[in-house]
């Protein structure tokens, strides 16, 4: 790429000639219109994002572009002509390319698989396996990413699977790329390199549909972005000139106000016992002598780079993996947390950061997702009756505004917020003294994250302790009492969080290590 | 210096322990059939032991291929089903069906150049038909072959009662051919099976439809998000299971020398051992045909060993539960193992 190339498609241009449109496309599920005469297009050398809550219909909008689902009504247009996709295999061909939101590849296959099966280098009509390897550790190299493409990808993190999936999809023949979530679990050096991969897209004249619920991000990479709203166009801007709030009162249909800030600065009493105690913990690969507390009604923080820590320390206190070394106090009493259903026993629960795979149940109702853990503690004898299920479901639906609220709907057709807010009636369900949430907030949106932080305050208010992780610091920030920072598998420091702002904790979290030992 | 000595030896350690760790990462999708490599050497050698020398022989190494081609082909087929994380219950029925079927159509006069491909069609047609069942009508496989292993086998007795002979001569070559290099010795059905071990292992690995047959195994939906033509691959499968299920037969007949209606009963559970054995997951996704072959060689040299020992032949089924059960619980420890990592 030529430094002086000047690039035709740096600013939105309204008269330009659209790649790709999707004209009044309307979905119906059933009785149920999750998108109503949605129009959205996409110009060749733009970032164009789609904006946004949980629900409003962003993911049916990609599904329908990438051929996934079939509108009910409406029309597709690629370069000038009509077409109707029959499979993501026909959208393929025109060049759209997706990475889905939660990652969709084959763990049991390699990293160089991932990227080019189904479009294999072939050679004598047969696969040529070291071609694709040279292939795909170019394609890797360029996303900043060393990983031996031979490897399996179920034996890499999240973040790497993610990058993998970006790389796959940027391999093709791209013309339009779909990026719902990307970034949701990449961190700040990957995020870099990826924009650096979008920005070089753009100047060869790729069209790239951008979802995130990152603000900074999508003001930072889009052209434009389209707003919707409960699966219906609110309108369509340029970036440079729809201010933020614009954008999130468009959003929401509401202004802000007081829902954008829970400051939870309410003093834990200095001489308060604490409930939970960890002692230099010790897990296979994960922890290297960790030492925190918790008290009862404080928020304690978790911030940490990926891999520093943060969910292993939550796995241990769960008694998912065993500690090689240390101890877990209870109310001054050492346990021995041997299994997750030990954890349960003694009042702590767990909310995993992979809420698709460990988590929600999809094809069970919500109700039933809801009773599930209480159920499985009382035991298969003492059996919730149907109506005591239902009651207590509706309870929780109403105390966490679940939406739809409808005990009876399958778990897997509710958004990401809503599926995360189910999980967290399962756990409270079972009322806890101590809540470990991971993630809680990965991959939902603006409103829903506010709802949800909100909701971790309210826990600490009622007296229960809580243990909130997240990769977004300033929600951490946010949401806790105390921040416990994590740093190679080691806490760095527990400070007030008062005592903290975003960059002296941003500094604690990534310090380079400059200091070897 | 002294820090230096003391500093290596641990450093030393922590390399080789790294390059086993990544040996691990690495390869850990070819551990269960590595597994069962060394069950099999170990059986030789203790059967070489026990029979003082008088196991690990030509003539025995050259038996077992023959006596276990038909398993072997049945085996191959069972492979891809089992790799779409479905599985063939039809496969004995179906050997037997058109074993009894090529008997008759050759007993009838027919020439081999119609009753041979009749066998190959009438189990690909089986195949095919659960194939339908399971991916458009979302049929359990368990429960569309479950139907399969019924009509095949009803099929037989449609065709025949009792056993028939073959007398044809395209058969009896199959069946009496021995090529030999020394003490070794191979027959047309053994390198039909061997063949087809190595057909397919080409079609698993370098064909665009072999690595579609590990991806629906892996994650059947995305598998179909990135645009993978799973329906058609996954009927495929089924297709090749009762194509080989009807290649079994032709080997079974020539073997024999006749087609028998009963042939075959509990046969399909003695491959699915084999592919397990050999290190495929039942779940999908993950396994070798080769692996396969080893499984089966496993299975046919137990079977040797008892028949040498003259024990009771049901010490076969204890032992083939026992193994099986061993090397369930050990992919399940690598399944665990390669989970944990990510």
């Amino acid at each position: 790429m030529g430094g002086t190339a000047s690039s035709r498609h740096d600013g939105a241009m309204d008269n330009a000639v659209p790649l790709a449109e999707l004209r009044n496309i309307t979905v119906d599920y059933g009785p149920e219109r999750v998108l109503d005469d949605v129009s959205f297009r996409l110009i060749p050398g733009e970032v164009h994002s789609l904006m946004g809550e949980n629900g409003a219909g962003k993911s049916t909008l990609i599904k329908v572009l990438t051929g996934a689902l079939k509108p009910s009504a409406g029309a597709i247009v690629v370069d000038g002509d009509r077409v109707v996709f029959g499979s993501p295999a026909d959208a393929l061909r025109r060049g759209i390319s997706p990475v889905y939101q939660e990652i969709d590849l084959l763990p049991n296959l390699s990293v160089a698989e991932n990227i080019f099966i189904g479009r294999e280098p072939r050679k004598h009509g047969r696969i040529d396996w070291e071609q694709m390897r040279i292939r795909a550790a170019a394609q890797l190299a360029d996303l900043g990413l060393t990983v031996e493409p031979s490897t399996l990808l179920g034996a890499h993190p999240v973040a790497t699977q993610q990058l993998v999936a970006i790389a796959r999809a940027i391999s093709a023949d791209v013309r339009i790329l779909v990026l719902d979530e990307p970034t949701s679990s990449l961190d700040t050096d990957e995020v870099a390199e990826l924009f650096r991969v979008i920005k070089e897209l753009k100047q060869r004249g790729v069209a790239i549909v951008f979802i995130s619920h990152f603000l900074d991000q999508v003001y930072e990479i889009s052209d434009r972005i389209t707003v919707l709203r409960d699966g219906r166009f609110v309108g369509e801007y340029l970036t440079n000139e729809l201010l933020r709030v614009d954008l999130v009162a468009q959003m929401l249909g509401r202004e802000l106000g007081a829902t954008a800030v829970v400051r939870a600065d309410i003093d834990v009493e200095d001489e308060a016992l604490p409930v939970l105690e960890g002692d230099d913990l010790v897990t296979h690969g994960g922890l290297r002598g960790v030492s925190a507390s918790l008290m009862a009604g404080e928020v304690l923080g978790v911030a940490g780079l990926r891999g520093s820590g943060r969910t292993a320390l939550a796995r241990a206190i769960a008694g998912i993996d065993r500690l090689e070394g240390g101890e877990v106090r209870l109310g001054g009493d050492k346990v021995n947390l041997a299994n997750p259903r030990r954890a349960l026993a003694e009042g702590i629960v767990y909310s995993s950061e992979n809420r698709r795979v460990e988590g929600i149940i999809g094809e069970l109702s919500v109700a039933e997702n809801i009773t599930l853990a209480l159920q499985a503690q009382q035991g298969a004898v003492r059996r919730l009756t149907p109506a005591r299920a239902r009651e207590l479901a509706l309870s929780w639906i109403e105390a966490l505004d679940i939406r739809p609220a409808d005990p009876d709907r399958r778990a897997g057709d509710l958004s990401g917020g809503n599926q995360q807010k189910v999980m967290l009636a399962r756990l409270l369900a079972l009322a806890p003294r101590v809540v470990v949430l991971d993630e809680p907030t990965r991959g939902i949106d603006i409103g829903a994250k506010v709802e949800v932080q909100r909701l971790v305050g309210e826990l600490a208010d009622d007296g229960l302790a809580v243990m909130f992780i997240s990769a977004e610091l300033e929600e951490v920030l946010r949401s806790s009492h105390r921040v416990a920072i994590l740093r190679d598998k080691k806490v760095v420091d527990i400070l007030p969080s008062q005592a903290l702002t975003i960059d002296t904790l941003l500094a604690l979290v990534a310090r380079p290590d400059d200091v070897e030992d | 210096m002294t820090t230096q000595t003391s500093l290596a030896q641990p450093s030393r350690i922590a390399a080789v322990e790294a390059a086993t760790q990544k040996f691990f990462v690495r390869h850990s999708a070819m551990l269960p059939t590595l597994a069962a490599v060394v069950i099999l050497m170990l059986l030789f050698a203790g059967a070489e032991l026990l029979l003082k020398g008088d196991f690990i022989t030509p003539r025995n190494i050259s038996a077992l291929v023959l006596d276990n081609a038909y398993l072997l082909v049945l085996a191959v087929g069972m492979t891809f089903v089992i790799l779409t994380a479905g599985i063939d219950l039809s496969v004995g029925s179906v050997m037997a069906f058109t074993g009894i079927l090529g008997a008759k159509l050759l007993g009838d006069g027919l020439p081999p150049i119609v009753a041979i491909p009749a066998m190959l069609l009438g189990g690909a047609a089986i195949g095919l038909l659960i194939g339908i069942l399971v991916q458009y009508f979302h049929v359990q496989p368990f429960i569309a072959s479950l139907a399969g292993l019924f009509l095949g086998r009803g099929l037989a007795y449609v065709v025949s009662l009792s056993s028939i002979r073959v007398e044809d001569s395209a058969t009896l070559w199959l069946q009496s051919t021995r090529f030999r290099l020394g003490e070794w010795y191979i027959t047309p059905t053994g390198i039909i099976a061997l063949l087809t071990v190595a057909v397919a292992a080409f079609v698993l690995h370098y064909t665009r439809f072999g690595r579609t047959i590990y991806a629906i195994g892996g994650n059947e939906q995305s598998a179909k998000l990135m645009g993978l033509r799973v329906a058609s691959a996954t009927v495929t499968a089924y297709v090749i299971s009762g194509l080989c299920g009807g290649l079994a037969g032709l080997l079974l007949t020539a073997y024999s020398g006749a087609g028998y209606p009963r042939n075959g009963i509990g046969t399909e559970l003695d491959a699915i051992a084999a592919v397990v054995i050999g290190g495929t997951l039942l779940t999908g996704g993950r396994g070798y045909v080769v692996g396969s072959m080893v499984g089966v060689f496993v299975y046919g040299t137990i079977k040797t060993i008892i028949s040498f020992m003259g024990a009771e032949q049901s010490w076969m089924q204890i032992i083939v539960g026992a193994l099986l059960l061993l090397f369930i619980v050990v992919q399940r420890l690598i399944v665990a193992r390669s989970g944990a990592k990510s």
